[in-house]
């Protein structure tokens, strides 16, 4: 009952946070010089004035800046995004809506990659402080961080794509004969055009997330109670993974949150370069379009993925902390 | 006795030469015999997707491409630039311009098998006058008085004066299926991703930002083209879709010059791929702004177009792959004037024009300056096209060496539009006009067209070319209009107000599958659906 009040309370608290990121993205967006007709319109030869004018009017361009605001405002309590100012006119969240689960999906994996290489990676780094195993893994896992992504991608593609010729160079799935395949198949299929994707965007959170966890390994292995829980003969094993990782993940469940936003930004690099159809291609044109719907509609889902981030930290926090939720019902 | 040996070895020889003759010319002739066929597919590489496929409401080239194989137009252009029929059998001009009568086509069918009229091109023409429709091409179709249809396969316009371009206009953006379409919101219509038209190729799917699918239509009215299906798929990364084309996932795409001399230039390559080349529709230029007092004399720009070696652009560049500009046109063109002012590479030229103007290095610092101001200026280019950017550098390379200063400098192109072009808020740019198939450049040129948004941005004022532009829109006649446009080709290569730099090639590369691609001044696509694989070349077999 108290975390279900607690739940609430952090919900609520996050509408002012929401209102004021879009209103903030608002005004700021309108800043950028030019304005959605322009790729339509500028250089065009065959745009009248009359034209831009009309245009202007049927995006309501020709409002002040705070009504446009609130129209918009009004739009989304009815869960409306409104419409893309591109000459497709369709409606944003349709838009959103068929760009969004290849996005997600890539995500996971590639978070699943991270969180599944570099805690491991990590925690016998700092079990074996100073030892080769930890020089070489850090060499390494900073020169992965330090290779540009598009980079690696495209030795990656030449290398299976091309010289090897075992796995596909782009797209999501096979061209042609896709739609005859069964579905273990299909899943066979879309995998192996997943493998690059998902290896390329894992590659750079390697070196965070395992440097992380060797820290925070490292300050929880020098604690008492590591001290004792040896004292009483237990296994190392168990003192490394029950007692000293559980506390040392507390911080990396924060750090986790936090990245989520960020991995949807970081999308664009490897979408554009596999050819990916997903959400981080879809902004990064809204932008250079001044698509303005289709911009606040991405900033909506990347205000809401940021704070439900935080909010899952925040829970996550309680889950593996028994303090945080002791805390809590005392509070009361 | 070496004689007889000599003749029995040569007639030897001359047998089977001959008999190796023969094999290859049988090989030849079985070819030829086997005759285009019907089947496979072509796959294409596009950087971008398309955003529409009705085509008033789209202004990029990835929607007009597809576009163009789904809808048809009342006239098209052949292989050599002229106006041809197309939905329109025959047109008569009347009334020294003024009319045109449109006689359609008979028995010509909707892809969903509704019979196409006259009706449906006057719907596409209240559709694109409508203020309602949010569409970047009515301009021309505001010079219309009126329009009518009188019989399902006569199709009337009448303009308030002489307007040349119109024949060219009745193209496939205008022609609309009514029945579709009628009483509906254009903006909200399903066609915009699910198009109906009347062209060789029918509508089949739609990924987006993935790929589109077309396949052939098999009651196409002038006849099934030969390849079942053409997918375009979208692949936003140049280096990424290069290597679809090596690893096999791609058919057709356009190179970069240096993917066309270089990296294509391989045992592989040559043994699949065709590579074509021809010169693209569009050129750059440096513009200057002409109300700049630096620029406000011709002479100076002459010296400036004496001092840019146009040749080492191109080879630099281009590596080879583009001619000079010497106006507004392409060499290939009907209406391009071969003979204007050239201004060839000459310092000596530049330096002895510049000094005419008073521009002197008195200081001694290596720069020009008069009345105490330095000639520096600052070229402004968008971002992200690489062969701008060097091409600027080479520019500036070749100006410092006469005495002038020019920085470079490059902006988002929104940016650059917005706050530097409209506001006109630059000395000189780099940029590119892509070019139409009609002569006319009127909005370009002309001096009623240096207003806020719009094109003559570099204020270029002439009265004798002011009056061309206007008579050549009014005239309909080909030689009269040729002269026409001769005439202002040779003042604005006198003036100078760009200094025309070079007309890039297109670079096409297609799987040698393909048969009967024949480049041509118009490029490689008009006769698209006339393309074919042989049979026991096919790649993809369709159901």
């Amino acid at each position: 009952m108290g975390f279900v009040l607690f739940l609430l309370k952090r919900l609520l608290g996050l509408v002012p946070t929401f209102l004021g990121i879009t209103l903030i993205s608002f005004f700021v967006m309108h800043l950028a010089p030019g304005e959605p007709m322009s790729l339509q319109a500028d250089f065009n030869p065959k745009m009248t004035p009359e034209m831009r004018q009309r245009l202007r009017a049927q995006y309501g361009l020709d409002k002040p800046l705070y009504v446009q605001y609130a129209r918009w405002l009004k739009g989304l309590v009815h869960l409306d995004l409104g419409r893309s100012f591109s000459p497709d006119r369709r409606k944003v969240w349709d838009k959103i809506k068929e760009r969004l689960p290849i996005t997600i999906l890539i995500n996971v994996l590639s978070m699943a990659l991270i969180l599944g290489v570099s805690i491991p990676l990590g925690v016998r780094a700092a079990v074996r402080q100073n030892s080769l195993f930890d020089q070489v893994t850090t060499v390494l896992v900073f020169v992965a961080y330090a290779a540009p992504a598009f980079w690696v991608a495209l030795l990656l593609m030449l290398f299976f794509g091309i010289e090897l010729n075992i796995l596909p160079v782009s797209g999501i799935h096979s061209l042609m004969g896709y739609e005859q395949m069964t579905t273990f198949q299909k899943i066979l299929d879309w995998a192996r055009h997943l493998v690059l994707p998902v290896f390329v965007s894992a590659i750079g959170g390697l070196a965070g997330f395992s440097r992380y966890t060797r820290s925070s390994m490292l300050e929880v292995l020098r604690q008492d109670y590591i001290t004792t829980a040896r004292a009483k003969g237990l296994p190392e094993r168990v003192v490394i993974y029950r007692h000293a990782l559980r506390n040392a993940l507390l911080p990396l469940i924060t750090i986790l949150g936090l990245s989520i936003p960020g991995l949807i930004g970081g999308s664009v690099i490897f979408e554009s370069i596999f050819a990916i159809p997903g959400v981080g291609q879809l902004m990064w044109s809204a932008v250079m379009a001044r698509d303005y719907p289709v911009l606040m509609g991405n900033l909506v889902i990347v205000a809401v993925l940021t704070l439900l981030g935080n909010l899952l930290a925040d829970i996550g926090y309680a889950a593996v902390d028994p303090r945080i939720r002791t805390g809590l019902q005392s509070e009361e | 006795m070496s004689e007889r040996i000599f003749f029995k070895v040569s007639i030897a020889i001359f047998l089977i030469l001959l008999f190796v003759c023969s094999c290859f010319e049988m090989g030849v002739y079985a070819q030829a015999q086997q005759g285009p066929c019907y089947g496979d597919a072509i796959v294409a590489g596009s950087i971008g997707d398309a955003s529409n496929l009705i085509p008033m409401l789209s202004t990029d080239a990835t929607s007009h491409e597809i576009a163009g194989l789904i809808y048809n137009g009342l006239v098209k252009y052949d292989k050599d630039l002229n106006l041809v029929g197309d939905l329109a059998e025959s047109w008569e001009i009347r009334q020294g311009g003024r009319e045109i009568v449109f006689h359609l086509r008979k028995g010509v069918r909707w892809q969903d098998g509704v019979p196409f009229t006259s009706r449906d091109v006057l719907f596409g023409f209240r559709t694109i006058i409508d203020p309602k429709t949010p569409t970047a091409y009515a301009g021309d179709f505001l010079e219309v008085e009126k329009a009518e249809a009188p019989d399902p396969y006569t199709f009337r316009v009448i303009y308030k004066e002489p307007f040349a371009p119109a024949l060219s206009s009745w193209g496939d953006i205008v022609v609309l299926p009514e029945h579709l379409l009628k009483g509906k919101d254009i903006t909200k219509s399903e066609l915009s991703r699910h198009p109906v038209g009347l062209g060789p190729y029918k509508f089949r799917l739609w990924k987006t930002q993935e790929r589109i699918e077309l396949e052939a239509n098999p009651d196409y009215f002038d006849g099934r083209p030969y390849l079942d299906r053409y997918i375009m798929r979208i692949i936003p990364d140049p280096a990424t879709m290069f290597m679809e084309l090596k690893a096999g996932g791609l058919d057709w795409m356009g190179l970069s010059p240096i993917q066309y001399k270089r990296q294509t230039d391989t045992e592989f390559f040559r043994r699949n791929f065709n590579k074509y080349k021809y010169l693209s529709f569009s050129y750059t230029y440096l513009g200057y702004n002409l109300r700049h007092p630096f620029f406000k004399d011709k002479r100076v720009r002459q010296a400036i177009s004496y001092a840019i070696d146009k040749q080492e652009i191109i080879r630099g560049v281009l590596l080879g792959l583009g001619v000079v500009a010497t106006g507004p046109y392409k060499p290939d063109a009907w209406f391009y004037n071969p003979n204007v002012k050239r201004y060839p590479y000459n310092p000596q030229k530049a330096k002895e024009l510049l000094a005419q103007c008073g521009w002197k290095d008195t200081d001694g610092d290596g720069v020009l300056d008069k009345d105490g101001v330095p000639f520096s200026f600052t070229v402004l280019t968008n971002q992200g096209n690489s062969l701008r950017d060097k091409t600027a550098q080479i520019i500036q390379y070749r100006l410092k060496q006469i005495g002038i200063e020019m920085k470079i400098r490059q902006l988002e192109w929104t940016a650059f539009i917005n706050d530097f072009i409209d506001k006109r808020r630059f000395e000189a740019v780099i940029l590119g006009w892509t070019l139409g198939q009609d002569p006319d450049i009127y909005d370009i040129w002309h001096s009623s067209k240096t207003g806020a948004k719009q094109l003559n941005f570099i204020g270029y004022k002439n009265r004798e070319v002011d009056r061309l532009l206007v008579m050549g829109r009014r005239t309909f006649d080909r030689e009269k209009r040729k002269k026409i446009y001769f005439k202002i080709q040779e003042i604005l290569a006198e003036d100078q107000p760009y200094t025309f730099l070079y007309v890039p090639m297109a670079l096409p590369i297609i799987h040698s599958r393909f048969r009967g691609i024949k480049p041509a001044p118009a490029g490689i696509t008009y006769n698209f659906i006339r393309w074919w694989v042989p049979k026991n070349e096919q790649k993809y077999i369709l159901p």
